[in-house]
């Protein structure tokens, strides 16, 4: 849909996510290191890593909370790299945040808003509709502080809300860190029935194991760079891999 | 319920002070309108109700100027991390504005607009040329918090310097009262008093119910979880501080009419004070600064009935230890986060 910028190679669409040659610091410390990454229309691709890899700075580069050094940032074939926060989610992105972060002192519903404030409000009821099937048990607390929910409900919460912008591309913020085993399962079952909607997603996880088995693709990311990248089922059967991340 | 129950309080077996404590932290209001029953029956039995009942009127006049004045603060803490020690020179500002404005002939209601209106720009112009750039540089807490203390030296002097250190008439009516129900009440002070009411309300549904005042809750909760979901930060710390500015503004304006006569430490005298309520209220909360500012409001006059007026300051920090000691994130205010 956004035909803005005039690519070299006419063949292929531009991917909705793009990632180039991205070198990020933090004053002298070099972060992302010549990082690479695409998401294509409608995939489920998650980035792999363990603590300090990087994982978060990526997001963050993502979404333009810190600036890369050098290299690009492209949504739609679009160069953002300069483009602040704001004018990004705007173009389609959401996410939802490590640790389910919600708007504490606000209510389930106005958390939900939130996640909708920049589309009419003529589209809210039709959006609420669709997030409220998703999980209906938001229905029935939509009027309780979000501060006051399980670790469960917040991620429904969090989740819903990203929803309520109808991205393009979803970024998940380790979806299973801190949840029960059980509603870890139940987390990606929900994360693999939003991306058949047709919503593209990038899971940052830890999980190597539960992730690769919803995606489409993975990347792997150590001490700031990519060192593995494939097909899922190809990096479940990757030695390496399974020696650092599945423990067998 | 398909829910668990969320206890707060792991201690096994508390003894009764604990037991007393715990359930007054879990429910702060119903145990603040016991308290504020307690002492006002006290109060009434050992000075009479009626001199309660005025002394309550000055109260809610009092906590009107504390409350707009807090409500701006608590907001710029919210959304900035900044605690503007010169937010009390944004009151002294608004109310030297109306009286410039004033000396132009202007009819009194047109001027206090011109005070308001004129702070917000004032707050603004600083957010631009000040705040936004420190903060792009990546100034410390520290340092910021010294530069706002520093900016209300130079504002109050410049304030001194232009108009003089002088008492100035603010030009309204001081001697006209009113009798209801047999309390007395100046006729300008139950005019701003009301104007007051009206405008904290205004700010309380403003903040509740529309968009803007959602994404300013939004972002004095989290800055950057506000980004991520497409808020344009800039654009609402913008508001934020003409808001903030033309609150500052009307609470000096609203303590200068019925006062006569204003001078260039109107704005310190109140700050601290006004302070005392964001703590209470729960720093970042707007409708805790609302309620933190009546609190301190009724509670300084009240305390009028029987120590010496000039101490009614320190009373509202001894509310302020009080509610800190039995509930340290304030009254509306939440524990540390929402993680869990």
């Amino acid at each position: 849909m956004s035909a803005t910028a005039e690519t070299a190679e006419p063949v292929a669409p531009a991917p909705l996510l793009e990632l180039e040659g991205v070198n990020t610091y933090y004053g002298q410390i070099h972060i992302l290191q010549d990082s690479h990454l695409q998401v294509g229309e409608g995939e489920l691709v998650c980035l792999l890593g363990g603590n300090a890899s990087g994982k978060s700075t990526t997001l963050k580069t993502i979404l333009g909370l810190v600036r890369p050094r050098t290299g690009a940032v492209r949504l739609g074939g679009e160069d953002v790299t300069r483009l602040p926060t704001a004018h990004r989610i705007r173009r389609g992105l959401a996410i939802v945040p490590e640790n389910r972060r919600l708007f504490g002192p606000m209510t389930v519903l106005e958390n939900l808003e939130m996640g909708a404030y920049l589309r009419p409000r003529t589209d809210l009821k039709e959006e609420l509709d669709r997030v409220y099937t998703l999980f209906p048990l938001l229905y029935e607390r939509r009027g309780q502080l979000a501060g006051t929910l399980s670790g469960g409900e917040q991620q429904m919460v969090a989740m819903g809300r990203a929803l309520m912008s109808k991205p393009k591309l979803l970024l998940m913020d380790e979806p299973s860190m801190g949840l029960a085993p059980i509603l870890v399962e139940r987390s990606f079952e929900i994360i693999q029935q939003v991306n058949k909607t047709g919503v593209a997603m990038l899971v940052v996880e830890q999980n190597a194991n539960v992730s690769l088995s919803i995606a489409d693709r993975g990347y792997v990311l150590s001490t700031g760079r990519i060192v593995l990248e494939g097909r899922a089922a190809e990096l479940l059967q990757n030695d390496d891999l399974r020696k650092a991340y599945l423990g067998r | 319920m398909s829910g668990g129950s969320y206890a707060l309080d792991t201690d096994p077996r508390p003894g009764p002070l604990a037991a007393a404590l715990s359930v007054v932290r879990r429910h702060p209001l119903a145990a603040l309108c016991v308290v504020i029953a307690l002492v006002a029956l006290w109060l009434g039995i050992r000075e009479g109700w009626h001199e309660l009942a005025q002394a309550t009127l000055n109260g809610i006049v009092a906590g009107n100027y504390f409350a707009l004045g807090a409500v701006g603060l608590t907001l710029i803490f919210g959304v900035l991390r900044l605690v503007n020690f010169a937010h009390g020179e944004f009151l002294t500002f608004g109310a030297y504005m109306l009286i410039a404005a004033n000396a132009l002939h202007l009819p009194l209601v047109v001027s206090a607009v011109i005070g308001v209106v004129a702070t917000a720009g004032l707050a603004l112009s600083l957010e631009v040329a000040l705040w936004r750039p420190v903060r792009r540089k990546r100034v410390g807490e520290l340092q910021l918090l010294l530069l706002a203390l520093g900016l209300a030296y130079v504002m109050r002097y410049t304030i001194a310097f232009v108009a003089g250190p002088e008492d100035r008439a603010t030009g309204a009516n001081v001697t006209a009262g009113v009798t209801i129900l047999g309390l007395r009440i100046g006729r300008t002070e139950l005019i701003v008093t009301l104007v007051g009411i009206a405008v904290i309300a205004l700010v309380a549904l403003g903040l509740r119910s529309t968009s803007l005042g959602r994404q300013m809750r939004a972002l004095s909760d989290s800055i950057e979880l506000s980004e991520t979901t497409g808020i344009d930060t800039d654009r609402i710390v913008l508001v934020t501080w003409a808001i903030s500015g033309g609150l500052a503004g009307l609470a000096g304006i609203i303590y200068a009419l019925p006062a006569g006569t204003v001078n260039p430490q109107l704005g310190f005298t109140l700050i601290l004070s006004i302070f005392a309520a964001v703590v209470v209220g729960g720093i970042g909360n707007a409708y805790g600064a609302l309620a933190g500012g009546m609190l301190i409001g009724v509670a300084q006059e009240w305390s009028t009935l029987v120590i010496d007026p000039s101490m009614k300051v320190a009373v509202g920090f001894a509310v302020l230890i009080l509610v800190l000691l039995i509930r340290p994130q304030g009254l509306f205010g939440r524990a540390r986060s929402v993680d869990r």
